[in-house]
């Protein structure tokens, strides 16, 4: 696999020259691999915002570079809308920026803005609401008479709209109910499989990351800390909770399991895996 | 104990839009909550847990019914301050509840709203940035600080205030793990030592395990009520209405199709792995 962004010994320090100086991202090197789905966690100052908003240009490195494609993103600081266009990013709560008078309006920012033509856009808006799980009905709608889930979902399409190369969602499913969550992913995951692109989710659920993506990247204290598959993540359980972190209840479970002599992957993330282990085990013993 | 909140018959409407019905967000609620006790109100997006929560200190009034906040009617208007002053509320948004540029008049906005005297002001400022661990960030401005820690800013205020009852809105719902547990240390420990009532608005399972009891909300009704382990088991009929039993229990509920012979209400990690080793040792001894 190759990799799609690459980040090098990025630093990046707010306020400096001032008493409030303080490096939020510090010497961090990282690869996005083309077509993967990542996790990156981290507890809340490690780092995160601060990286994802390097990957598409918002922030400028104070010391190092993000390259796209192989091409160092400000090596024409005038083509960073570009950037912009193949990375899209979605912040957190992303409803509060929604601000057209129509639903379609709203999504057709984005494509309108690169310049493509009224069937293109048309096509892009009805395709990106569907992968975002919203009916064509709502498309004449105001933005703001409908529900918060459906709001977070508009502004997904919107991002979505603009076909980016690679999506970044910073914490997708913050304040949403279980049933909302699990739907949300759904799109998210069906998105994922059917486009192909690379997505990358920020978040500090555990269960929500074990469940969704193929690796995940450990932030904390300015810098990367771990990077591997869930398995290899949740097997390092007291690294993770020394630097503010959790691992699945599930795991936790199969930890306790295992320090009670049960025979037992003390790594299992899922539910449906660590009940098809004791069952195993149980038919063993038959 | 006497209840500190007391609704009877409560019924709530928001304004409609224009030509449409009316929708009921609450519907003939009848909900006592002890002084002292740690309560849960769970429920998705719309069940009404949020306009239930708002009428605990009056900031919506009841359409129909009656809610007496230690025995006070809420819509009694001459008693307005006497009702905040007993039950403080967080929110879930941290940046839409801060009002100073210093963290310690941040805090003391409460207090000096209630006319407290200067030195006592500063007593329980210090005591409630220590009670949720932010003594070190007391002259610092709360916009430099990560939402955690604003949160934790904003439950400090209403601690100032030295409420008898905490309403907390969603207040975890932008946390991370770590400060989750803070938030959620913080509140357990002053329901513990303090005898504060803690009313948690939440959609994380987990959390409702270690309340007292579990309210749970649908269509503007509760629909269940009852310990934990009485309501948390409810595996199917949480799922009907949006929400999800925690995983320990959905783990147990699977084990026993498997089989297994576990009990369902085993919540907290230990008692779940707990109950599991203990099936598998009976397995063995049958062989």
């Amino acid at each position: 696999m190759e990799a799609i962004i690459r980040v090098e010994n990025l630093t990046h320090t707010y306020g400096e020259n001032t008493p409030f100086c303080r490096s939020a991202v510090q010497n961090v090197n990282m690869e996005i691999m083309k077509g993967e789905f990542l996790g990156i966690i981290g507890h809340t100052g490690s780092g995160k915002s601060t990286l994802i908003q390097h990957l598409n240009g918002l922030l400028k490195p104070t010391g190092g570079r993000i390259l796209l494609g192989g091409r160092d993103i400000w090596a024409e600081p005038k083509k960073i809308r570009e950037v912009r266009f193949r990375v899209g990013l979605v912040f957190q709560y992303p409803e509060y920026q929604l601000f057209e008078e129509t639903v379609y309006k709203d999504v057709a920012f984005g494509p309108r803005n690169m310049g493509l033509d009224g069937k293109e856009i048309d096509r892009r808006v009805r395709s990106a609401m569907a992968f975002a799980g919203l009916g064509g009905d709502l498309l004449e709608k105001s933005p703001f008479d409908l529900s918060g889930g459906q709001k977070r979902r508009v502004a997904i399409a919107g991002v979505i709209a603009m076909e980016p190369d690679v999506l970044i969602l910073d914490e997708p499913s913050a304040g949403l109910d279980p049933a909302g969550r699990r739907s949300l992913l759904e799109n998210i995951r069906r998105y994922h499989r059917e486009k192909g692109t690379t997505v990358v989710m920020v978040s500090h659920s555990m269960d929500e990351v074990a469940e969704n993506v193929d690796r995940i990247v450990v932030l904390a204290n300015a810098g990367v800390v771990m990077s591997g598959t869930p398995h290899e993540v949740f097997s390092r359980a007291r690294e993770l909770i020394d630097v503010g972190l959790n691992v699945p209840q599930v795991t936790q479970v199969a930890m306790a399991l295992a320090r009670q002599g049960v025979d037992i992957d003390p790594a299992v993330y899922t539910v449906a895996d660590l009940r098809a282990a004791l069952l195993a085990l149980k038919g063993g013993k038959r | 104990m006497s209840d500190i909140i007391k609704a009877e018959k409560l019924t709530f409407a928001y304004p409609p839009d224009e030509g449409k019905e009316p929708v009921q967000a609450l519907k003939e609620i009848d909900l006592s909550i002890k002084q002292g006790s740690f309560v849960v109100i769970l429920g998705h997006n719309g069940s009404g847990k949020s306009t239930l929560a708002k009428h605990m200190n009056a900031v919506l009034l009841p359409g129909g019914g009656k809610v007496r906040v230690d025995g006070m009617d809420t819509a009694d208007e001459s008693l307005l301050l006497e009702i905040r002053r007993r039950v403080g509320m967080v929110f879930q948004n941290p940046d839409n509840q801060i009002v100073a540029n210093v963290v310690e008049e941040d805090v003391a906005f409460g207090p000096e709203n209630l006319g407290i005297p200067t030195g006592e002001i500063q007593r329980r400022v210090s005591a409630a940035l220590k009670a949720v661990g932010m003594e070190a960030f007391t002259l610092h401005a709360p916009h430099h600080l990560s939402g955690g820690q604003k949160q934790r800013i904003a439950i400090a205020g209403v601690i100032a205030m030295e409420p008898a009852c905490i309403v907390l809105d969603e207040s975890t719902a932008m946390l991370d793990p770590l400060g989750r547990r803070e938030v959620l240390d913080t509140v357990k420990r002053l329901n513990r030592e303090k005898g504060i009532t803690i009313v948690l608005i939440t959609h994380h399972m987990d959390e409702a395990a270690m309340a007292d009891r579990v309210v749970v909300m649908d269509g503007g009704r509760v629909v269940m009520d009852g310990a934990p382990e009485e309501v948390l088991v409810r595996v199917e009929e949480l799922q009907a209405i949006g929400l999800a039993a925690p995983h320990t229990v959905e783990l147990l509920h699977g084990l026993r199709q498997d089989g297994f012979d576990v009990p369902l209400d085993a919540l907290d990690i230990q008692a779940c792995a707990g109950a599991i080793a203990r099936a598998l040792k009976t397995v063995e001894a049958r062989d």
